[in-house]
């Protein structure tokens, strides 16, 4: 597969729950080897859109590729963080056991993970820097570590593409620069990373491509090409969250406060 | 009767096996169930099974308990198939499709047994015995049907485990790694009805629920590990089975179902009390100790607030001026005083000691960094 096959091909997607569309006739490309950001306002279907790539909804109509073909003989290739929310953190095991999870996928049915696998879920929490709590039940965790276990579970995984449904929510700040760190070692090492993001102020500094939904795509490309006020202000309506931008030409690149040197190489 | 007499008797040696061995499978299978949250799911399968048990017999004329069982497995398992598409393709939540489900099996299962009952034929007496079980009916045979179907679940169990652990956990990260989570689901609930079904001629149809949720609901409360909570449950399973059995079937008149389900309400309430880290008996001497520490902290620093108002001299105050500042000084004086802390001047005057100042210094300095 050639690096020019995007890692993901969205045509024409269509998602409803019930009468109501959740996305509606998205069309996108993810050029391989990029860290993107989706965003857009609560209900824009961001969540959906990764998990129609992840073949977790049905979509009314359209069609999703990963590198180049359908999900279903590919998911060797994709590694999934759901929102943390989506599972019962009370629930009886330890953090090693939930980040082996992550092998579950390669192991198939039946076949029980052994030392391999534990070995690789040791590393990815030391990747994450939580390789003292392995033994620790989940529920002893903070909201920043929880996320630190999902992301160790996805890394486990061993994918190209990575798909993150807010990996930011709830945590610190010093665990949210640690993640982006990973997230950025990631794409440095040639993965695709897309993550659904809520943090506007950021997007300049952490990503280099991002997506802008509302129900419809907005915009999509390059953060300096496509993430300007008029973007943002079709995205969200009116309620443009507040940004610094520079000067006062409304397509001019937006960019966050004190990143304005790093984001200017990029892109 | 002596405790070694009993298990030399042939009956009760019977009814004992046959009672740990659904116990063992229920409690360890209705983990699963109970971390799922679907608690109710095996009160739906049990009562559901009735009709299937009526028909079963309307049938084939056969009281077998094979015959009767695999009636009651296929109705149990229609009735949570219908649960699944019931919540699948309604707006109906999952409590109440569980709900109706019950309801409607359970009521048609009891029309069928009041007409057989009416039947002019001496043969179907007895099937009514389902409602609350009865141990003392179990043969060898039967112990023996238990125990292979039993062991056969836990076999599966052992099989995909990883599998449940998935579908209990999270669901959506399986399927994303392509696990079809439905057919995990259909297998998972497949090996609760066969749990549930081998329990019905001991414990009945109304109780076998108590056998699916207490033994792990109790398990949870001593481990953090699914491992060690499926494999304990299965024991309290099993022990709350063999003493209900025993008990009801040594003393005239008592229904099996009810005995077993008394004896893992004791055992319930035992953990839920006394477990350790969970227990709510250690959770009030905690909550206790640690309230009793921070009042001894605080009559600590007022003393030591005062003896800074008067430095230079070792200053005595009345327990009524610390009663003022701090309710129920009095008690915690006699605590700083067991310590070192504080001393008594003389008749109700109380200071702080050098020991109690360093105390209070290296505790703010602790709050500080």
């Amino acid at each position: 597969m050639s690096e020019r096959t995007p890692a993901i091909e969205v045509n024409d997607l269509t998602v409803a729950y019930r009468d109501r569309p959740v996305l509606w006739d998205v069309d996108l490309e993810v050029p391989s080897g990029v860290l993107m950001a989706i965003v857009g306002p609560n209900g824009a279907g961001k969540s959906t859109l990764i998990k129609s790539v992840l073949g977790l909804v049905r979509p009314a109509a359209g069609q999703v590729l990963v590198h180049g073909r359908p999900y279903a003989e590919q998911r060797r290739l994709v590694a999934y963080v759901p929102q943390r929310g989506s599972v019962d953190w009370d629930f009886p095991t330890s953090v090693l056991d939930v980040v082996t999870m992550g092998r579950y996928g390669a192991l198939g049915w039946f076949r029980r993970p052994g030392k391999r696998e534990r070995e690789m879920s040791m590393a990815a929490l030391e990747q994450v820097g939580m390789q003292d709590f392995a033994e620790r039940q989940i529920s002893q965790l903070s909201g920043g570590q929880q996320q630190r276990v999902f992301l160790a579970r996805a890394l486990v995984q061993d994918a190209r593409l990575y798909l993150m449904d807010e990996p930011f929510q709830g945590v610190d700040a010093r665990t949210e620069r640690a993640i982006v760190s990973v997230l950025q070692g990631l794409r440095e090492a040639g993965k695709t990373v897309v993550v659904v993001h809520h943090d506007l102020e950021t997007v300049p500094e952490y990503f280099d491509w991002v997506l802008l939904l509302n129900v419809r795509r907005i915009a999509a490309g390059p953060v300096a090409e496509v993430f300007n006020e008029e973007n943002l202000r079709l995205a969200y309506g009116g309620r443009v969250p507040l940004l610094q931008r520079r000067g006062s030409d409304p397509q001019a690149p937006l960019r966050a406060p004190g990143a304005l040197a790093e984001s200017g190489t990029r892109g | 009767m002596a405790l070694p007499d009993l298990f030399s008797d042939y009956t009760l040696r019977t009814v004992a096996l046959g009672a740990a061995a659904l116990g063992t499978t229920s409690g360890a299978l209705g983990s699963f169930a109970v971390l799922r949250k679907q608690s109710l799911l095996g009160d739906a399968i049990s009562h559901a099974a009735l009709p299937g048990i009526a028909l079963a017999f309307l049938l084939t004329g056969s009281k077998a308990p094979l015959v009767l069982l695999l009636g009651a497995a296929a109705a149990g398992w229609l009735g949570t198939l219908l649960v699944m598409r019931i919540v699948g393709s309604t707006r109906v939540r999952e409590d109440s499709a569980l709900g109706i489900v019950l309801a409607v099996f359970f009521g048609f299962g009891l029309v069928l047994l009041t007409w057989i009952q009416k039947l002019p034929d001496a043969a179907q007496a007895g099937l009514d015995r389902y409602l609350f079980g009865q141990a003392a009916t179990l043969l060898h045979r039967d112990v023996v049907q238990i125990a292979v179907l039993g062991a056969a679940a836990l076999a599966a169990t052992a099989l995909l485990w990883k599998e449940f652990k998935l579908l209990a956990f999270d669901p959506e990260f399986g399927a994303s790694m392509g696990f079809s989570m439905r057919r995990v689901d259909v297998l998972l609930t497949s090996v609760l009805v066969l749990a549930i079904v081998i329990g019905l001629q001991t414990v009945g149809v109304v109780l076998m629920s108590a056998m699916v949720v207490a033994p792990a609901a109790a398990a949870r409360q001593w481990t953090d590990r699914m491992g060690r909570m499926v494999v304990l449950a299965g024991f309290f399973g099993a022990l709350a089975g063999v003493a209900g059995a025993v008990l009801s079937s040594t003393t005239e008149r008592l229904p099996t179902g009810p005995t077993i389900v008394l004896c893992l309400t004791a055992l319930v309430i035992f953990s839920l009390l006394l477990a350790p880290e969970r227990g709510i008996v250690w959770g009030w001497f905690r909550d206790r100790r640690n309230r009793r520490r921070l009042h001894t902290q605080a009559v600590l620093a007022d003393l030591y607030a005062l003896a800074r108002q008067h430095p230079g001299q070792v200053h005595g105050h009345s327990v009524a001026t610390l009663e003022t500042l701090h309710p129920g000084a009095r008690h915690e004086l006699a605590e700083l005083e067991s310590r070192g802390w504080a001393r008594r001047m003389d008749g109700d005057d109380w200071a702080i000691t050098a020991e109690g100042e360093s105390e209070e210094e290296r505790r703010r300095g602790g709050e500080e960094a």
